[in-house]
């Protein structure tokens, strides 16, 4: 009679140090996991239309007078999908610009200073644009 | 023997080739320009930004907005700007191909990588061309 295993004998060959609650949580050493990952990938998908909704809107607004843009920016169709844009731009290219940071600057005060200022960069830059387009849209 | 030796330690190791040696190929160039672009787009924000907020300030905030983008150089960079949105996007697109484990052979990763160039650069020209054409010029 033999006991039932739970989960196989570690072999010499495939030995693991990670506890079986690391595995199943699957955060790795970032304690993120893939999340960065994922929500690269659902910001991107949420930027295709919006990317050709921005570029539609410099095509034809751009240069144009003040009287013109500020109307037409006051439409719910152009400020609500401007906003959106900004919201997941900002979340996108964050998420971006962190991987071209920890790809190129390895010295650790200059990397986590370098990541701070990308985190501080994307809010303020969003910020500074769902300010206007709101100023815009409940401004008299 | 000593001298076999030191002579192996000291001839040049043999390196893995790198950007500056590597034959450029469509793949490789594609992915330098996608984080390129990413990296241009990100400062491109501060136009976006600019732009509004100038919007939002009044006609004489915008008129210096309109006087700068409206030089030459301005308006390549304006040409710029959304060539590098709709490459980037392209280049996502050809991800979101990859991500599902499709076109991972050579000859779907070369047809992709020159897809999204010249869709890239055919979608820009008639973008401008059109909003040109709106406006009276052409």
């Amino acid at each position: 009679m033999s006991t039932p295993r739970l989960r196989p004998t570690p072999s010499p060959t495939h030995a693991s140090i990670r506890t079986p609650l690391a595995k199943v949580r699957g955060l790795g050493a970032s304690n993120e996991g893939t999340s960065h990952f994922w929500q690269q990938r659902v910001t991107a998908l949420a930027n295709i239309p919006l990317t050709i909704f921005l570029v539609w809107l410099v095509a034809r607004y751009a240069g144009a007078d003040h009287a013109t843009v500020k109307a037409a920016m006051q439409k719910p169709w152009i400020a609500i999908p401007l906003l959106l844009l900004v919201l997941s731009g900002v979340f996108h290219m964050r998420i971006g610009m962190q991987v071209i940071i920890e790809d190129y600057v390895h010295g650790e005060g200059a990397k986590v200073l370098l990541l701070a200022l990308n985190t501080f960069f994307a809010i303020a830059v969003g910020l500074t644009c769902v300010f206007a387009v709101l100023k815009l849209s409940f401004g008299t | 023997m000593a001298d076999a030796i030191s002579k192996t330690i000291t001839r040049p190791r043999p390196l893995s080739p790198h950007i500056g040696i590597y034959r450029q190929q469509i793949n490789m160039v594609m992915s330098i320009v996608h984080r390129l672009t990413g990296a241009a787009l990100y400062f491109g924000t501060l136009l976006l930004a600019w732009w509004l907020i100038a919007v939002a300030q009044g006609a004489q905030a915008l008129d210096l907005v309109n006087l700068v983008m409206g030089h030459p150089l301005g308006k390549l960079v304006l040409v710029g700007y959304t060539w590098a949105l709709l490459h980037h996007m392209f280049g996502g697109l050809r991800h979101f191909i990859w991500d599902t484990g499709r076109g991972f052979d050579l000859s779907s990763v070369n047809r992709l990588g020159w897809l999204s160039v010249i869709m890239s650069v055919l979608i820009t020209l008639a973008l401008w061309l059109g909003a040109l054409h709106l406006q009276g010029v052409l």
